[in-house]
């Protein structure tokens, strides 16, 4: 296990880059970080073949330490990015990380449409309730009545399930998890890599800095903790009543469901349109006349 | 058998026109979302592309079609965005993208009445300075406008060919009529267009720096999945990527991509100049107002005035020495503007001779009439 890690830091680190990194101490992204190099490691993908693409917040400055081909894009149109990475070069693994904000407010319409879609792109989403870089404010999955620094008297809103909004707008591969949850982090991410089509993989994640400490939670090790409390898994959740499952996070496989990939249906007209445009270039060149249109 | 000019005269529109232009220069990716008076380059592309292997796609909006843009000339593909105002609002934000990051691509921008929904199906000029600046922070930027259909497809070319040859977007600036305008054009023979691609770097990937000058100013480009494993940001960053700070970095970065476009003014400031030789008035004009402003030039030598025409084909950075040139030459320069003067302020900011500047502002979404420049040639 620690021989892993070690070959992990080694293989996958940009180490030309200065570290320190800058989330806080006790933040979750690194622990996401971890379970996805470990994932991409024993998948055995080649280092070239990856992007990596990120929005902005503190999850987007992940890309930075990576050694992939990475991309530190706008905020919340990262998935659009990917979108055309993925389009131009069908060949590469390109995986998309955010946060809750920048995937469900900012990026809130990309994020429907790619999961509409239905691209071969995988998206790795770290919900930590807050906009954690700007100073805490609330988010679209800030809940109900939660302080933050926009909602001093409460979280007038509610919140979006960003897992069962991903599904529903069409993701073929939706999970959950937490990072006290390293290691299933690392499965979930691997079956959403090694599934065709748009996958979207949300990690509960701890900002004890901001939302923790607003709605006294407590520090990094009390918040993880409850994650470890409060986790039930997909399979369990199913003979629960929605009461019982009130505080509850499900964790695990979500939505897999097997639908054509408009990646791969694209790659399929092109040929054809490739094939019929010959055709009529052979017959026009006959005539001696090149026509412009078809 | 060599293609006579007969056989290669096709009857084009101006958006047709672009399209063929995008081919011939190599594009292979396109991201767009239905807008008037832009839709015939989407729909046209839609249909040629998977022809030629490349790739269409239509987003959810336009701030999405520039990121996909700029996503895929990162992965090596020559690619474009068409579209107008209220799109061009939108893609300014990922526009300032690819300034910073400078990944080629093109971007049209078919001009309609503004602002906002303004009037979808009329003509004006109304972006030219959003064109220059409509993206937060300094920034450099190559616009070009487009005057008829013939000029569609070779600025086409042209924007391709100098975002390529300067890691930068080119914003390409038509307008209602030259889009939707129909004449019979004679596109040159494929093999006699000069097609310019990036220039990709050929050192170890141990030893690529993807931001690191050299005597262009313009850093070898490597796409995403070449091997050279780099990272790209819209933060400033320092010659291998990472963000930086440090004041010295900031600076010379910012100053180099300021500074690769300046090196290459003499090849990016194009003016066509009708007429001007023994000019004593001109009008200064681009788009399609230009074709107005040559009939009434003509029309005015016809009667004896001694009247010339600049066309500006490059709009930014601004041909300044040219238009200096004739300022001193003539006493009068008319500047014809479906706007209310967003070039005739350049103008008059670059003039430091006594050559009067007389503005002529049309904003009731028509096109301004050879009569009315004609009018101003043989008054001023």
């Amino acid at each position: 296990m620690l021989e892993r890690a070690e070959t992990v830091r080694k293989e996958y680190l940009r180490h030309d880059k200065k570290f320190p990194h800058v989330w806080c101490p006790g933040c979750g992204n690194g622990i996401v970080m971890g379970a996805l190099l470990r994932a991409i490691h024993s998948l055995g993908l080649s280092k070239d073949e990856i992007v990596l693409a990120s929005g902005i917040g503190c999850s987007g400055r992940m890309p930075t330490y990576a050694d992939f081909n990475t991309i530190h894009t706008t905020h919340g149109r990262a998935l659009t990015f990917s979108t055309g990475i993925k389009l131009a070069k069908p060949e590469l693994t390109v995986l998309t990380v955010m946060g809750d904000g920048d995937s469900t407010a900012i990026g809130g319409n990309h994020f429907i449409h790619a999961a509409r879609r239905n691209l071969d792109l995988t998206a790795i989403i770290i919900n930590n309730s807050t906009y954690g870089m700007t100073g805490g404010q609330y988010s679209p999955t800030t809940p109900f009545g939660s302080i933050s620094a926009t909602s001093a008297y409460g979280h007038v809103e509610h919140a979006f399930s960003i897992a069962e909004l991903a599904a529903t707008a069409g993701a073929s591969f939706v999970a959950r998890s937490t990072v006290y949850h390293a290691t299933h982090i690392e499965d979930m991410i691997k079956l959403a890599i090694k599934n065709k089509g748009f996958s979207v993989v949300e990690i509960i994640s701890n900002c004890h800095v901001q939302y923790g400490k607003k709605n006294k939670l407590g520090g990094a090790v009390q918040m993880i903790n409850s994650y470890k409390d409060n986790a039930i898994t997909v399979e369990k959740a199913a003979n629960l009543s929605p009461e019982e499952l009130e505080g509850k996070i499900t964790i695990g496989v979500l939505a897999d469901v097997d639908k054509p990939v408009s990646t791969e249906v694209y790659r399929q007209v092109v040929e054809d349109a490739r094939l019929k445009a010959e055709k009529i270039t052979k017959e026009t060149d006959k005539n001696g006349v090149k026509r412009y249109e078809e | 058998m060599e293609p006579t000019e007969k056989q290669n005269k096709i009857l084009l529109q101006g958006n047709e026109a672009i399209v063929a232009g995008a081919l011939a220069a190599g594009c292979s990716f396109f991201a767009g979302y239905p807008i008037t008076p832009a839709s015939e380059i989407s729909e046209l592309l839609s249909v040629k592309l998977p022809q030629m292997g490349g790739t269409f796609i239509q987003m959810e909006d336009e701030i999405a079609s520039m990121g996909a843009v700029i996503g895929a000339s990162l992965a090596g593909a020559k690619s474009m965005t068409a579209t107008s105002g209220p799109g061009f609002s939108l893609i300014q934000e990922n526009l300032g993208y690819g300034c910073i990051t400078e990944t080629p691509c093109v971007i049209v921008n078919v001009m309609r009445g503004g602002p906002s929904t303004g009037l979808p199906t009329s003509v004006a000029q109304g972006d030219v300075q959003m064109a220059r600046w409509g993206t937060h922070g300094d920034h450099p930027i190559i616009v070009l406008a487009v005057s008829s259909v013939a000029d569609c497809f070779s600025i086409t070319i042209k924007a391709f060919n100098l975002s390529e040859k300067y890691r930068t977007p080119v914003i390409i600036l038509s307008d209602e009529v030259v889009a939707h305008t129909r004449e019979s054009v004679v596109l040159p023979p494929e093999d006699s267009i000069r097609v310019f691609d990036r220039v990709k770097p050929d050192v170890p990937p141990e030893w690529y720096k993807p931001y690191a000058d050299n005597n262009r100013g313009v850093p070898d480009m490597a796409s995403f999945g070449d091997g050279y494993r780099h990272h790209v940001t819209g933060l400033v960053h320092d010659e291998k990527g990472y963000p930086t700070q440090n004041a010295q970095e900031v600076d010379s970065f910012l100053r180099r991509i300021h500074g690769k476009i300046s090196k290459g003014f003499k090849e990016i400031q194009v003016t066509k100049n009708y007429m001007m030789d023994d000019a004593e008035v001109f009008v200064i004009a681009y788009g399609s107002v230009a074709r107005s402003a040559l009939r009434a030039v003509r029309n005015a030598r016809a009667r004896g005035v001694k009247a010339g025409l600049v066309q500006l084909v490059t709009l930014f950075p601004f041909p300044r020495k040219t238009v200096d040139t004739y300022l001193r030459q003539c006493r009068a320069a008319i500047v014809p503007e479906m706007n209310m003067g967003q070039m005739a302020r350049e103008i008059s900011r670059v003039n430091q001779s006594s050559c009067r500047i007389v503005k002529h502002n049309r904003i009731d979404g028509h096109l301004i009439t050879p009569e009315e420049i004609f009018k101003h040639l043989t008054t001023v």
